[in-house]
């Protein structure tokens, strides 16, 4: 939901124009399913300077259409948008790219250069469409963490994460306690709800039944079903915007038509045509395969489920510290599904904690400029860099004295 | 540090897991987890003072205090604090009962209604008390449920609650002086440390 007036292209907040990175990793990824994937090639951004000890690094979870793309711009033209979270991402803001060195990742089974439905099979020399392996959050996890090992990377200052990034967030905290110090969840829940199930089949069921959907198979046939994922999408993003926020921003207002009397132009409200345009330029840019398999893992987890149902006893694995986030209009994760992530923290004896922030945003105020948050997710940023900075310090200051030592 | 702060510091045992209900800006709770080191949370919903606890490091949870703390276990805490906010709750018995079933005991801090100072506003000016300290008319006053500390104990009797300390405070000399003698009318805050009967 970043907005760039190119007038006033401000890249004194920003970090600039960025080139994506990426890497093929050679190391087999066992996934949960019991396939394993021998190699694969993963596209990641970074911003700002990893320090001499290694601790001042903090991941990036993308949600549903985001990438590796979050901040900054890849060309000099003054029309280009920024990163899907450039209003949180750079010089001066919450994520601190003058302290914090960024990393965000395209998770695998994405479709923007990280390997997917969309890239070539390896065995069969053909796309991996339908046949791409069903992932589980915890590959995501795992890719992740192989990523960390290649940049060098021991343990995070922070992982953050909106929406299904905060699944990805709260999996590691569980996973690999001893490799994050913060985990930052934000408009997220444990597990989803059956409402929330029923919208993600929706989206699946627009997608199957585009006939060019060709069962999966249409980079093969060079077909596209793109009505099939505009719809899936508006579906979904309709479900992102609270109802207060559609009304002030399109109301009943018409896009075109009338409804004069001796007039019978067909009439298109101005939500229609939004949506329409959302779902056409979304279809542009992803790949329905990957949203088949993002949905469904969006379905299937459940942080809790190994733990014996007991999220209290999931967390009790966990060794970092938690900043939980809410929006009060987003029914999609609700604040009582935050709340719930809280409450069996704090059964847990860990530290947390809660903001609920006040907005008509719904869903999407975890990309949003909201006052509040912003200057919340700030200051408890600001306290995880201030702990790392000392850290060096006094890591320095050791080191120098051992110099001292070995000199004298 | 407000002077009350410090008599509920000293109250505190070391290491103790402690809840503090309507924690304000983080002050009490900070000076606990670096002094005391405690562990445990603070509840506030007001976003500035949610902000400045954030901001100094303490764990703070969005909660309006309504009623109850559902969401917390019975005998989840060694200690829950509320400071100078009980007089603002909608059912101030209902929240300290349930500040002693989440935790094994509590502090409560309150101003004392029964001040010679406000008995003296009432009577004089037939007028509710405003006062520097409590500088609201009573329409706007966020404090609906004021109490002195005879209704206080008598409360706390009914209940058969057990008083672990107590004590008064009073900034003004003619209070200070007299306060020991009848902390009733001069006391302007109290202070108690309870635990249920066992």
């Amino acid at each position: 939901m970043t907005k760039s007036n190119p007038q006033t292209r401000d890249l004194n907040q920003s970090v600039g124009i960025v080139k994506p990175q990426s890497v093929d990793i050679k190391d087999p990824l066992r996934l949960a399913c019991g396939q394993v994937l021998k190699e694969y090639h993963l596209v990641y951004e970074t911003y700002g300077e990893l320090n001499t000890n290694k601790s001042n690094a903090i991941l990036i979870c993308h949600a549903l259409s985001g990438h590796h793309h979050a901040a900054g711009y890849h060309t000099d033209d003054p029309a280009e948008k920024p990163g899907w979270w450039d209003n949180c991402i750079g010089p001066g803001k919450p994520i601190d790219t003058n302290r914090f060195y960024v990393v965000v990742p395209n998770n695998i089974g994405g479709c923007h250069g990280t390997t997917g439905p969309a890239s070539i099979n390896p065995d069969t020399g053909k796309p991996w469409g339908p046949d791409f392996p069903p992932l589980r959050f915890r590959d995501w996890v795992d890719s992740q963490a192989q990523l960390a090992d290649h940049l060098g990377i021991q343990t995070w200052a922070a992982i953050v994460g909106g929406s299904l990034g905060g699944m990805q967030a709260m999996r590691w905290s569980l996973e690999y306690p001893d490799r994050l110090k913060h985990c930052l969840v934000i408009a997220s829940a444990m597990n989803l709800t059956p409402q929330n199930i029923a919208f993600n089949e929706m989206a699946r069921q627009a997608i199957v039944s585009d006939s060019d959907f060709c069962d999966g198979r249409y980079i093969e046939q060079d077909k596209k079903p793109s009505k099939g994922l505009a719809l899936a999408r508006m579906i979904g993003h309709v479900t992102y915007l609270s109802q207060s926020q559609l009304e002030d921003r399109f109301g009943r207002d018409l896009k075109q038509g009338s409804f004069d009397r001796g007039n019978n132009s067909p009439v298109q409200f101005e939500i229609e045509s939004y949506l329409n345009y959302k779902g056409d330029q979304f279809a542009e840019s992803f790949d329905a395969n990957t949203y088949l398999v993002i949905t469904r893992m969006l379905d299937v987890f459940d942080l809790a489920r190994e733990y014996d149902h007991d999220p209290v006893k999931a967390f009790s694995n966990a060794s970092c510290r938690f900043f939980v986030a809410s929006f009060t209009t987003d029914w999609r994760f609700a604040p009582d599904r935050s709340r719930e992530i809280v409450n069996a923290l704090i059964s847990a004896n860990k530290d947390v904690s809660y903001i609920n922030v006040e907005t008509d945003k719904g869903h999407d105020g975890f990309l949003s400029d909201i006052p509040r948050y912003i200057a919340d997710l700030g200051a408890y940023l600001n306290n995880v860099a201030f702990e790392f900075e000392k850290e060096f310090e006094k890591e320095t200051e050791n080191e120098g004295k051992g110099e001292a030592q070995n000199a004298s | 540090m407000r002077v009350d702060f410090e008599i509920v510091k000293s109250w505190v045992p070391e290491g103790a897991h402690v809840l503090d209900l309507a924690c304000g800006d983080g002050t009490l709770l900070r000076s606990l987890v670096d002094d005391c080191s405690v562990s445990g949370y603070g509840l506030e919903n007001d976003p500035d003072s949610i902000f400045q606890c954030i901001q100094k490091g303490v764990n703070v949870i969005e909660k309006e205090l309504v009623r109850d703390l559902d969401s917390f276990q019975d005998n989840s805490f060694d200690l829950v604090i509320m400071t100078q906010a009980i007089q603002a709750m909608k059912f101030p018995d209902i929240i300290l009962d349930e500040m002693l079933r989440v935790g094994r005991e509590c502090i409560v801090t309150f101003p004392n209604f029964g001040n010679i100072g406000a008995r003296l506003h009432l009577a004089s000016k037939g007028k509710m008390p405003v006062t520097k300290n409590l500088p609201y008319q009573w329409y706007d006053t966020p404090n609906i449920h004021f109490c002195t500390l005879a209704d206080f104990r008598e409360l706390c009797r009914v209940k058969q609650y057990k008083f672990l300390n107590e004590a008064t405070l009073a900034e003004r000399p003619l209070n200070k002086s007299l306060k020991g003698l009848w902390p009733n009318l001069f006391a302007e805050t109290a202070i108690y440390h309870l635990t249920k009967e066992s």
